[in-house]
């Protein structure tokens, strides 16, 4: 396999190939056949008119999910929310027109599909907000919308400032501080709040959940990490069962991201982070070193550290015994109220659903965050939330591809990294709700009402859309 | 790299069949049961806002929904609500709740079912407003009515079943109460009038039928344990038992004596044909120990016994306890101890003896019937097990026949019929009062139905009524009923 030397290497970015001619008139006379050949296949912008025509239809789609909800639920269109809608929309356009002019060849498909997600999650905030009549900044839609802006102005201008992903390499350790750092940020005194796990952090006028945002500075740092230490990692060990077992030496970060994650379940109450942060490490791990051996470990810690948790920490529990037995009536009007009625109204959809606006997703509680799901499926029935799956399913492969493809392996890390963590939080948190594993508490990606999520996830897409842009425009003939 | 990146790949799709696979489980698999959970509400707001469907028996409705104009589009209303209470249940908007087969058969009422999903896209399609179907009961209005007519003021129940097929063909409860008034739309009134009937000492609210706080079944069990030692092969109705007029419990200083207070019959033994026919207890209790609780326990499941029945009403299990010495299990010989049993239960023991020794499956729909009278579901005869080998069901018969026809249980005969029955008079402590019970089934050579009633609180007079004084004759009339006499 080729490796090159992460951050060493300047993008080397072919001249823009004018179709049609096949000499130039700046006189380079280097004009190979393969180059020629080279510039035939590279036809520039084919990937963003291919976004333009997804993302338009991300457009209709959201705009009809929010008239089908004003129907459905107020009897009536009211073109407010529509217009609020139309700045989003402009934003999207606004990144898409960015990308034509300085990452033309990042991947179409993920900001469509981040639009439709936002979109879609936005309409069943808004269906929420007209049953319970909240308007201005009580309307949840409306703060939704002000983070969705945010998010996507966030994602324009990392898209803008971060020309060359791998400088982010050079700060590995750096990130890894700050990684470490956001996450013990709610538990400081004074910046916490009340809140049921200690997971947000109060700054007067607004409230953030900073391990949204640790949870990017993680993977930038063990991709980082990964690079450096990989041989070591991989090379050493003693047999042992049929498997290389490390030794006690490269065990140490292993031990000390769990011992970080365990900190978390145990200090703030979030078994969700906790959970989210291990496995995104040692899917990465497995990734960079190809041991089965750490991923072994790694469940078994994970194992190991749940069962513990569930017999020593009493809310870990609870969450197991609302998984379990979540239909004993005794925990269903309290405990497992929330769980139990987000299955019913997932059961009341049925197939085709009650239609956007037409349901009863209010009776269960925190409809509008944790229970996003449940809502759309009751409203959209099976049919939508599968195709919302799918969505997250092409979200994370085009995430695996970049990986599959990627020219450096700082990139490669970096970008399965992140895809993966989007596809294990959809499902840590649809599994959770549809009982496949206890609930915790985490934002469902894009769809949750949440501003910290939602700027996280849309960085996330930025960075996704950086890496890609330089797999693309690697002249990867001539490399590989 | 790669070759990891594409194991990861795959590790991801599994997660993503899982998640797949979750909410179809959720969506499809269990969303009928999961919109009949008692739990959720959405059902029953959904059933308010359409015009719901009718509950029909005999060819007219026994509860319909008429247009109301308060905060609800609907105001359901009963025929003859106390005698339907048991079945029809209630709904109420206000109470948020719904009971019988308002609550069982909401979804098919309020028109949600998957069997009606074509006719709601139909619907959608054509723009027509939402309705529910109907649902066209087993029971028989004539039966129904006998059977309540009978119990008149006396706390109990009635059930009765088609042997064949299961079908229930009444089921009555007393005291009962006004469905009509738990379905007013006025929040005080409605309010009150639950309240009353939850103070009430004799739960009205109980369907005693099917449920309620369960009765020992007294003597009528006897069937079950005559059942258990013809299936054992070691006895036969004629083998003999012994007949002392006292028997100490095995294992104890206890002692039991027959009704009569004297042996069962002359002579130092007695045949089981006979100790049935006379309702004995002695020899009943030995030949229970003799049997062993093992045994009997697994006849009395294969009867039902241990078991809820969703009739889609669901049943309370009677029982037959798990642990038993051989003192208990004496006991058990003649439905005492800690043996219950529900009026389903016993008329199921009734049916299937009645049935050739095939129990069927209890069943109170025949049939879903869209607003436009096409048939969207039907409801099919099941059945639940073989719990007598052939020709010993005819032993039995013949043993139930001379009961009722130069027995104990001479109040159920029936003029020019054959009845089959077996009386209980149970007890329930030492001060308290009877449980009088009555199953059967008639005519004995082609069984058209099989009853069981159980008259609670000594039907008002103690310790001196008995089965074949009250509630034999309270079955008496149901099967007349059933037979058209």
């Amino acid at each position: 396999m080729m490796r090159t030397p992460p951050g060493g290497t300047a993008a080397v970015r072919p001249e823009p190939a004018t179709s049609g001619t096949a000499s130039r008139p700046d006189g380079a006379q280097a004009d190979t056949a393969v180059l020629r050949a080279l510039r035939r296949i590279r036809v520039p912008q084919t990937q963003r008119n291919r976004e333009l025509a997804l993302l338009l239809f991300a457009f209709v789609i959201n705009g009809a999910a929010v008239v089908l909800v004003q129907l459905g639920a107020a009897g009536e269109i009211d073109p407010k929310f529509l217009y609020y809608l139309g700045a989003l929309t402009a934003l999207a356009l606004a990144l898409h027109i960015v990308l034509r002019l300085t990452a033309r060849d990042a991947d179409p498909f993920v900001v469509p599909i981040a639009t439709l997600l936002t979109g879609i999650g936005l309409a069943e905030i808004y269906r929420l907000d007209v049953h319970w009549g909240r308007h201005g900044w009580d309307a949840y839609s409306n703060r939704q919308l002000a983070w969705a802006g945010i998010a996507l102005v966030g994602a324009i201008v990392l898209v803008i400032l971060l020309r060359n992903y791998r400088v982010l390499f050079r700060y590995t350790y750096i990130f890894g501080l700050a990684g470490i750092l956001l996450l013990i940020l709610p538990i400081v005194p004074g910046l916490g709040t009340d809140a049921n796990a200690d997971v947000w952090v109060s700054l007067g006028f607004f409230t953030f959940q900073p391990g949204e945002l640790a949870k990017i500075c993680l993977a930038i740092f063990f991709a980082g990490y990964l690079v450096r230490t990989r041989d070591a990692l991989t090379s050493v060990g003693t047999r042992f069962l049929g498997f290389t077992w490390p030794r006690a030496r490269e065990l140490g970060p292993l031990l000390v991201v769990w011992l970080v994650s365990l900190g978390i379940i145990v200090l703030q109450r979030d078994l969700g982070t906790g959970l989210l942060i291990f496995g995104m490490f040692v899917a990465m791990l497995y990734v960079a070193t190809g041991k089965t051996s750490w991923v072994l470990m790694g469940v078994i810690l994970a194992v190991g550290g749940a069962f513990v948790a569930s017999r020593v920490l009493p809310y870990v529990q609870g969450r197991f015994t609302n998984w379990l037995d979540a239909f004993n009536p005794k925990l269903m009007d309290n405990s497992s109220f929330q769980l139990v009625n987000g299955i019913f109204g997932m059961a009341q959809g049925g197939l085709i659903g009650t239609g956007l606006g037409q349901g009863r997703p209010w009776l269960t509680p925190v409809a509008e965050s944790d229970y996003i799901f449940p809502s759309l499926g009751e409203e959209l029935g099976l049919f939508g939330l599968f195709a919302i799956l799918v969505l997250y399913m092409v979200f994370t492969s085009r995430g695996l591809r970049v990986g599959l493809n990627g020219q450096d392996d700082f990139g490669k890390l970096l970008a399965v990294g992140v895809s993966f963590t989007i596809a294990l939080q959809v499902f840590i948190m649809v599994g959770g709700v549809t009982r496949l594993i206890p609930l915790t508490g985490l934002t469902t990606p894009f769809l949750a009402a949440g501003g910290s999520s939602l700027v996280a996830n849309w960085l996330i897409v930025a960075i996704l859309l950086r890496i890609s842009d330089a797999v693309r425009s690697r002249p990867r003939v001539v490399i590989g | 790299m790669t070759k990891e990146l594409r194991r990861l790949s795959t590790i991801l799709l599994v997660m993503f069949l899982a998640l797949f696979c979750s909410t179809s489980v959720i969506q499809v698999v269990q969303a009928d049961t999961l919109a009949q959970n008692a739990g959720n509400k959405r059902a029953l707001y959904d059933s308010f806002d359409v015009q719901r469907g009718s509950i029909i028996a005999s060819g007219a409705a026994i509860a319909s929904s008429v247009p109301s104009k308060d905060l609800y589009s609907w105001q359901r209303q009963y025929v003859d609500p106390e005698m339907w209470a048991p079945v029809t249940g209630y709904i109420n908007p206000v109470l948020q709740s719904s009971t019988g087969i308002e609550q069982a058969l909401n979804q098919q009422l309020s028109g949600t079912g998957s069997s009606q999903f074509l006719s709601r896209v139909e619907r959608i399609v054509t723009g027509q407003p939402a309705r529910g179907s109907n649902v066209v009961l087993s029971l028989d209005a004539k039966v129904q009515k006998a059977a309540y007519d009978a119990l008149g003021d006396l706390q109990g129940a009635v059930i009765a079943l088609e042997p064949k097929t299961g079908r229930v063909l009444a089921m009555a409860s007393t005291p009962s109460f006004d469905t009509n008034a738990l379905a007013s739309h006025d929040p005080d009134a409605v309010n009150k009038a639950y309240d009353e009937l939850l103070k009430d000492p004799a739960n009205p609210l109980y369907n005693r039928a099917i449920a309620g706080n369960l009765n020992p079944p007294g003597s009528t069990f006897k069937l079950v344990v005559v059942s258990a030692a013809l299936a054992s092969g070691r006895f036969t109705p004629a083998s003999k038992l012994p007949n002392p007029a006292r028997y100490t419990l095995p294992g104890t200083s206890t002692p039991i004596s027959n009704d009569t207070g004297g042996t069962c019959g002359p002579g130092k033994e007695v045949s089981i044909a006979d100790a049935l026919r006379l309702s004995c207890n002695i020899p009943m209790a030995q030949l229970a120990v003799k049997v062993g609780a093992q045994a009997i326990r697994e006849e009395a499941q294969k009867y039902g016994f241990n078991s809820a029945f969703q009739l889609p009403l669901t049943s309370t299990p009677s029982s037959y306890p798990r642990v038993l010495d051989d003192a208990q299990t004496a006991l058990t010989g003649f439905g005492q101890g800690k043996v219950t049993a529900t009026p389903l239960q016993m008329a199921m023991v009734s049916a299937g003896i009645a049935n050739g020794g095939i129990v069927m499956k209890p069943r109170m729909v025949d049939q879903v019937v869209g607003p436009d009278l096409s048939v969207q579901q039907r409801f099919d005869s099941e059945e639940y097990g073989r719990a007598l080998d052939e020709g010993l069901d005819r032993q039995l018969v013949e043993m139930m026949v001379a009961n009722v026809s130069r027995g104990v249980a001479t109040n159920a005969r029936i003029d020019g019929v054959d009845v089959a029955g077996k009386t209980g008079t149970a007890q329930n402590g030492d001060e308290r009062p009877f449980s009088l019970w009555f199953t059967g089934f008639a005519p004995a050579e082609d069984p058209q139905v099989a009853v069981a009633v159980v008259v609670e609180n000594g039907g008002g007079v103690g310790q001196s009524g008995s089965g074949n004084t009250i509630a034999a004759p309270i079955a008496k009339k149901v099967m007349e009923a059933v037979l058209g006499k």
